[in-house]
């Protein structure tokens, strides 16, 4: 992976010692907070309902296991003992205190990392694919240009004040996993006849209150191009993009305002003055960084592995985590093997101190010593031999970290929600657990099949409500938390957006109204037919009429121990730390 | 005071703004030197460009290129920041440079802070008239926040990794 040289590692310094004369100044009042508010946000530092909230960076979801035992380290001693990895492959600590925060970044720093531009109206952190360099159906490996990006994108003087936040993804692979229709600007890698890298450019994606499919802006920018083109992208949304309506502010809605082709004409016009001048990438720097990321010492192995086999008929349990979590490599004997963070009872995403330590060890034994964050909320040990997979799967099954369910009913999208963020409208981790402890068993999971769930608490939509196959959206009536329910979302190549069922339901409800979404899934499937696939086939009112055909529940005591807590309110006690006030 | 090619300076500059009641033809300039809005000087522009020494600025929603073939004319042309979280002055400025060649001072004015100096003076801004309830001395220090940048801007030409020898792989 990239490692820094003297130059990164002095901005990143710099940036510290700066952000913390910021603090200083805040606390003794020199900065207001309307003044120092964007800039702590630009660190990636919120403040939330009971606490700040520090958004860590993890480029385009990579992490060695050094840099992992820090994230240990600073969740144990400044936080509560765990973070949460989001939807965008960072990590957030949700009890920070201001004063520490200075310090957490000169500990990030030390391990090559950083918060920089993870929240703010800028280039936020660049996502990619968790299988980036080891996929089988990767064209271009997406890394090194996603790293020459991060720098690009790193204090960029002309866009850090943006009508509002800005987000690119990066895939180089024929499948999406990078969700990059539903980004700002989603780069797809390609080869052109001749063989050159280029890059398919879309603009305008996004989620949100005004839910967008990216649209095709190029279909094949030359990869020396790429800066610049880029740069002329954000230029023009800089430029023009609204500023009046934070709703409406979203390069989205220029380029739906103005339509793609007048949005077209004006970065092409403004990239003729930068086109081919000093911003082109040189062979030498793609070299240089494509240099960080080359294979590692892979061994000469047999394509399958005798005792993954015999284990494999043995047991249900290793054959059900083989289907779910472990997935090709294109290395023959390798796989790449995602951690389950989805297990039922566990806020989706969150990570104990203790399961970040073991992870790191566990990609020192088995995986190089590298681990990557997945949009989806797991974590991937990418290089595993086959010949290590039971003992891999018995050390993650003691740490809780091998529930075979990717890809499956748990492995739920969930932003933090009511119970931590300020934005929320519903809370969204103890619905996300209500979901999971009733659909709990893994043979009914498994028949169900592959399916998303994606759940927000509010419709900035950081859970991808939007494109999940089932998207559950937080919603507030009248103070009082329910939840819309839609269908028909997706992700990756054939991204859609999903279509609200009708009117919304109590938390309680939920859980019912999902199992009768099942149930007419498994009275209509054809055979193999995922469910995504049945709802596109029959469409929306079949779902929709057996939903409502009879009043659904609304019993708290279904619920149990989840609906007590939500009914007495959150059980935090630590006030917002607020300096001036 | 402002601060002017890194140094604290006295400044004889007077900011024209149109109140509620102004047009951009009505308004009387006053004699000496003023920095005018982009619109009385397109429309006092015969008369004004008679005087020896004028300044005009852009609001943040104006465009560079609306100065047309006039940026020789001033001796100082100005961006306005409305709020400092409006970034859109820093196109202007990027424009102004890179675009349109223009090499005098550049002036930051409106709610110009500290912690935003440091990429303004990257896009080529020169000239940097500090909100006025804040220490000019101590937003100063903002210029000075990084010693290293990666992109190309009016300051860098060059990207860093054309500008030095960077760090290889392992």
């Amino acid at each position: 992976m990239y490692r820094y040289d003297q130059f990164d590692h002095q901005i990143i310094a710099e940036r510290v010692a700066q952000f913390s004369d910021q603090v200083r100044r805040r606390l003794s009042g020199e900065l207001t907070e309307d003044e120092f508010r964007i800039l702590r946000l630009q660190n990636g530092l919120y403040m939330q309902i009971h606490a700040y909230m520090l958004r860590v960076a993890v480029p385009y979801g990579l992490l060695s296991a050094a840099q992992m035992r820090m994230l240990a380290s600073i969740a144990r001693k400044y936080d509560r003992g765990y973070g949460h990895f989001s939807t965008r492959q960072n990590i957030q600590f949700n009890w920070i205190k201001l004063q520490d925060a200075p310090d957490i970044l000169a500990d990030l720093a030390s391990v090559e990392m950083h918060a920089n531009q993870t929240s703010g109206n800028c280039i936020r952190n660049i996502t990619s694919d968790e299988f980036a360099g080891v996929a089988r159906d990767e064209i271009v490996d997406p890394r090194p240009y996603a790293e020459i990006l991060r720098q690009w994108s790193t204090f960029h003087p002309e866009f850090a004040f943006l009508p509002r936040k800005f987000k690119i993804a990066i895939t180089g692979a024929s499948e999406d996993r990078a969700a990059i229709a539903v980004h700002d600007i989603g780069l797809a890698a390609v080869k052109n006849a001749q063989g050159e890298v280029g890059f398919c450019v879309l603009v305008g994606g996004g989620l949100g209150r005004t839910p967008i499919i990216g649209t095709e802006i190029c279909d094949f920018v030359p990869w020396q191009h790429v800066i610049t083109y880029l740069e002329s992208i954000v230029r023009v949304y800089n430029e023009y993009g609204r500023r009046d309506n934070i709703y409406k502010a979203r390069v989205k809605i220029l380029v739906k305002a103005i339509g793609i082709e007048e949005f077209k004409r004006r970065v092409e016009a403004d990239w003729q003055f930068t086109k081919d001048g000093p911003c082109t990438i040189t062979v030498e720097e793609l070299n240089r960084v494509a240099a960080f990321f080359t294979a590692p010492d892979y061994e000469q192995l047999p394509e399958n592995d005798a005792a993954v086999a015999a284990q494999l008929r043995e047991s249900r349990a290793f054959s059900n985590w083989m289907q779910r979590n472990v997935k090709p490599h294109k290395v023959p004997g390798y796989a790449a093997v995602v951690l389950s963070l989805k297990k039922t009872g566990i806020a989706p995403g969150d990570a104990t101190a203790e399961q970040m330590d073991a992870a790191a060890e566990l990609a020192e034994r088995f995986s190089f010593g590298e681990l990557r964050v997945t949009h989806m909320q797991n974590l991937v040990l990418a290089d595993v031999k086959q010949s290590d997979l039971i003992a891999l799967w018995q050390a993650a099954r003691e740490l809780g970290m091998a529930t075979p369910n990717i890809g499956l009913l748990t492995d739920i999208i969930c932003c933090p929600g009511g119970d931590f963020c300020s934005l929320a409208n519903a809370r969204s981790i103890p619905l996300a657990k209500a979901i999971a402890e009733r659909f709990d068993n893994l043979d009914f999971q498994h028949d169900i099949g592959e399916i998303e769930l994606n759940m927000s608490g509010c419709m900035n939509a950081c859970g991808h409500h939007h494109v999940g196959n089932i998207g559950i959206l937080g919603v507030d009536k009248d103070g009082e938390e329910w939840y819309q329910v839609s269908i028909g979302g997706a992700q990756g190549n054939a991204s859609s957006l999903g279509k609200v069922i009708g009117p919304s339901f109590t938390f309680a409800q939920t859980p019912e109204v999902i199992a009768r979404l099942l149930q007419v899934y498994v009275r209509e499937r054809f055979a193999d037919e995922r469910f995504i696939d049945t709802v596109r086939r029959i469409g929306h009112n079949p779902f929709k009429e057996y939903v409502y055909a009879a009043p659904v529940n609304d019993d708290k005591a279904l619920i149990g121990a989840e609906y007590a807590l939500l009914a007495a309110g959150a059980p935090y006690d630590t006030p917002l730390y607020s300096p001036g006030l | 005071m402002i601060i002017k090619n890194k140094t604290i300076a006295d400044d004889d500059w007077i900011v024209l703004r149109l109140g509620e009641n102004d047009t951009p033809e009505g308004i009387a300039v006053p004699p000496g030197k003023v920095i005018v809005p982009l619109k009385v000087w397109q429309a006092q522009r015969d008369v004004l460009q008679a005087r020896a020494e004028l300044g005009v600025w852009l609001a943040s929603d104006e465009r560079a290129e609306d100065l047309n073939n006039d940026i020789e004319k001033f001796s100082v042309i100005a961006v306005d920041f409305p709020k400092f979280a409006d970034g859109r002055g820093y196109s202007i400025a990027h424009h102004l440079r890179t675009r349109l060649g223009y090499t005098g001072e550049l002036r930051a004015i409106g709610d110009v802070l500290r912690d935003q100096m440091f990429y303004m003076q990257r896009v080529g801004f020169d000239a940097f008239a500090a909100r006025s309830d804040k220490d000019i001395p101590e937003a100063l220090k903002g210029l000075s926040d990084f010693s290293i940048t990666y992109q190309a801007s009016s300051d860098e030409k060059l990207p860093l990794f054309r500008r030095i020898q960077r760090g290889g792989g392992l």
